[in-house]
Formats: C-alpha cells, structure tokens, sequence
C-alpha cells in the first residue's frame, strides 16, 4: 500500500519537515498510484504527470535552501475537471466542451498552486456535475475503490476515488446538490462544503449559480481545515479546541430519517451511541417544511442549469450524454412564476434552518441515504419500496445547497457489506471555522472510515 | 397558466422536438410543481 494510500496531508507535511520523504517521491507514488489503477477506476480525465514532477521537484529545491512556500508546500493534489487549470483542458466530463483550454488558473487553484501545491490532474465527474453517480460522463463512469461495480457516488466521484486510491492526497470538488459530500461519504472520506461564497468559484464551469460551492474531499478534519484555509485565501487558522463532551447537537430526525438504508441507519445510530457515551447532548429538531425540499430544489437548479446551457442545448444537443441533455431540457419549460416560488420556499427553508440551530452548536444527520449504489442501478430497495437513486442519494444534502450553510461529512461506520458510511453537520453561515472545530471534535468517536 | 395546460404545451413541444423521452420526466416535474404550488408560503392575490 503506498503511503498516499494511508497519510494524512498533515502527515506528509509532518514527514516532509522530518527528511523521511519528499515531494517527488511522494508525487511519484501517487502517479504510480493513478498508472496502476486508472485503467480500473477512471477517476483521472488529464494527468499533469510532468508539470507535477517538474513542481515537485522545484518544491523540493526550495526546501532545501529554506524557501516554504506554504502550508501545501510539495502536497499532491487532484482537481475536479471543472475546474480551470492554465494550459489544461477543461472538460466538464462532456464532448460539450471539446477543444477547450484554460488560459488562467480558477482563483482556487492559484491559492493551491500559491501555498505549494503540487496538482497531479483533472478528475472525472457526472457529466457537467449533473448527477449523483458519475455514470454519465463523455470519458466513462468512475469507479469506487472498495468495489469497482458500485458508483464512488458523485458528481465529484473521481476526486473521491483519487483520494482513497492514494492517487492524490486531498481533492478540490464542487457541490450544487451534495457532489462533496456525497462521493465523500460512498467512499468514506471527510468533504467540507463551506458557507455559499467562501471559496469563490470564478474559472468553474457553473451548475446551478445559485447553489455552486467548491471545497475539500479528504482523509481528516485536520486536512479539511488546512485545504478550506487555504481555498480563501487566508492564513492557516487555530481553531479553538472543543471537545465531545458538552456539545450541543440537534438530530434532524422527520424526513431526513425517514427514508434509510437499514445499514446506515444502524451505523449512524451507533454513531450516535458513541457520541453520547463521549458526552455530547442531542436533542430533536425538524425542518418543519422538509416535504417541500425536492421541489424548490428541482425548480431552481434546473432553471439555472438550463440558462446556462440553452445555447449549447440548441448547437451541439447530441454531444450531451442523454440523461443529462433531458435533465437540462426539462430544465427550459419551468415556468418563471414557479422559479420565483421556489426562490420564496428558499428562504421560508433558510429560516427554518437558523430556528433548528438555535440553541445547538450543529446539527447532525446523516450524509447518503443508501450505500454506494451498484454502476447502472436506477432504483434502489429501501424497506418494502424501490425507489429511485438520483433522489435518494440528493435527499440529506441538498437542502444546505439551498440555504448556503456550511455542511460537512465525516466517516461513522460501515454497513454489513463493509460499504463506508457518513455522518453530517451542518453550522451557521461564515461560522465555517466554528463548524470545523465541531468537526474535530467529533471526529475521534463517530467511528472509523474505509479509507485509513 | 394551470398546471394541466402547462403539460398539454410542453408534451405537444417535445412531440415536435423530437424529444418524446422527456415527456414522463415532464411529468414528474408537473407533480413537483403542483407542490410546490400547493405549499403554504406561496403569496396569493385574492388573499
């Protein structure tokens, strides 16, 4: 197992700093990593192997003669391919995007590339980050790790698969419904959505306009934190330490946990279990118009989609995969007075959130309804009804798409069948640090994840 | 316009468009609409 299989970010940096490795060594174990296994998982569309050998090497060189560039100095990293990466197409994951090439880095990545990050490559996506599985993308579906016939979840399912592939040692992705926290939790990883607009996402292909995040998939906490601090620009920060013990968490129980997979549920519960024995309190709360989440959600992310794409949808319809193209075609008959309604229910629901964190430090829930689903599945059992996989796996996360509140995955078990399962908090919005301290801890008692 | 007459227009477009596959996803979007309709915060004139 390479050590990018089972370090931390913070580990490596640790090893750095100790002369035990260095950042060519470490690139070229995750460039290894991805030449063993791409074929397999599909998580790379481009791979930057010599840009990222040439960077680490001169990461390397600067160490040694005491130049830190920061604290992602020599670290691999990958990228969702939506993201603009100077002289690197950017695909979207759709002939769509054919002949293009970024003439600039996205401001996230200059960050990355500003605190020393090495970049390793473009990962793959759900065509155009539109859906949950990463089944329709022009370059073929990613695969989980744990198990190549099930979805790594998505839309950013490769950067989750780089990550527990030890392909890369964190993953910038992007999440308009869930697509952070939905393949970080299928593949038992930690993904940070941040406050809307703490990270600013100019040089990203847009999904919804309204709904776009961009943030971490990771091993830690701790790596969340670095990469997040890093991602807005500021110094790395010193969250106040928490413990377990006194937190105040309120369990979004109607709705949110009426549609489990058994396995979830009982990790999830047992999760909880532990978090009371370590002495965090939890009490109830509701979201009391939660039946109408789906609704406003669908009206305005299709709406967005489809203005972004109409012209597009008009000129090269067929270089769309098919499921997307009738997604963002069904996206031009919403009416406007239904789109202005759904914006109202988006603010009746944003308040409904602050009133459920009144009183609690975070709310808790769990990240993915079902385990990774099977590649191909449309439906998917749950108690005695089938139902379909696109909804279920949107239906815990995409309500702080929504209202813009920071939102959170961390690793809490796994179902029978070994399948990682995640844990969800959810904080204030701009208290995104607050949250991470939260996360921290929480961290140590919610249980282990499939990736270390 | 009522939702029936919105799916009426739209499943005749699509017809047109060559796109008969959306129709039951245009379906699925009428039910969501008429919750979305149907919900308590929505403003109404005659109230």
């Amino acid at each position: 197992m390479p050590e990018s299989e089972r370090r931390t970010i913070r580990e490596l940096v640790r090893a750095f700093a100790a002369r035990e490795t260095t950042a060519e060594r470490a690139t070229e174990e995750c460039l290894q990593a991805i030449a063993a296994q791409n074929a397999t998982l599909n998580a790379f569309i481009t791979v930057t192997a010599d840009e990222a050998l040439a960077d680490a090497r001169r990461a390397d060189a600067d160490a040694a003669a005491g130049r830190h560039r920061g604290p992602l100095h020599g670290v691999p990293i990958s990228l969702k391919d939506l993201i603009d990466m100077r002289g690197v197409p950017t695909t979207a994951a759709s002939r769509v995007r054919d002949g293009h090439m970024a003439t600039a880095d996205a401001p996230a990545v200059a960050r990355l590339r500003t605190a020393g990050a090495v970049i390793v490559g473009k990962t793959n996506l759900h065509e155009f980050a539109f859906g949950t599985t990463n089944e329709d993308s022009a370059f073929g579906p990613a695969r989980h790790p744990l198990d190549p016939t099930r979805s790594p979840g998505g839309s950013s399912g490769g950067s989750a698969a780089s990550v527990i592939a030890g392909m890369a040692y964190g993953s910038i992705g992007s999440d308009t419904g869930g697509s952070i926290r939905i393949p970080s939790a299928a593949c038992g990883l930690v993904g940070f959505k941040p406050t809307l607009g703490a990270v600013p996402t100019e040089g990203v292909v847009p999904l919804s306009a309204t709904m776009d995040h961009l943030g971490p998939i990771c091993r830690s906490v701790d790596d969340a934190q670095l990469l997040f601090d890093v991602l807005r620009g500021d110094l790395p920060s010193t969250p106040a330490p928490r413990e377990a013990r006194g937190l105040r968490l309120g369990l979004l129980r109607p709705y949110f946990m009426a549609l489990l997979d058994d396995g979830v549920a009982a990790a999830f519960d047992q999760a909880c279990a532990r978090l009371r024995r370590a002495g965090a309190e939890m009490a109830d709360v509701s979201i009391p118009h939660a039946g109408d989440i789906a609704a406003i959600y669908l009206h305005i992310s299709l709406s967005e989609a489809a203005a972004y794409h109409a012209a597009t949808l008009e000129r090269l319809p067929e270089a769309y995969t098919p499921n997307v193209r009738l997604r963002l075609e069904m996206g031009r008959y919403i009416l406007a007075e239904d789109y202005v309604r759904a914006l109202r229910g988006r603010d009746v629901l944003r308040a409904e959130v602050d009133r459920a964190l009144a009183g609690v430090d975070a709310l808790l829930l769990p990240s993915l309804a079902i385990p990774a689903p099977k590649i191909g599945a449309e439906t998917v059992r749950i108690g005695s009804t089938d139902e379909p996989v696109r909804a279920v796996m949107l239906r815990l996360t995409q309500l702080f798409n929504l209202t813009g509140h920071p939102a959170m995955t961390m690793p809490c078990g796994t179902t029978p069948d070994r399948l990682p399962v995640g844990a969800q908090i959810v904080g204030r919005p701009g208290a995104d640090a607050a949250l991470l301290s939260v996360a921290r801890a929480l961290e140590s008692h919610l249980g282990p994840g499939a990736s270390r | 316009m009522t939702i029936a007459a919105w799916l009426e227009h739209a499943k005749q477009d699509v017809e047109r468009r060559g796109l008969p596959a959306l129709r039951p996803l245009l379906e699925a979007l009428a039910r969501a609409t008429s919750a979305l309709r149907a919900a308590d915060w929505n403003g109404n004139a005659r109230v």
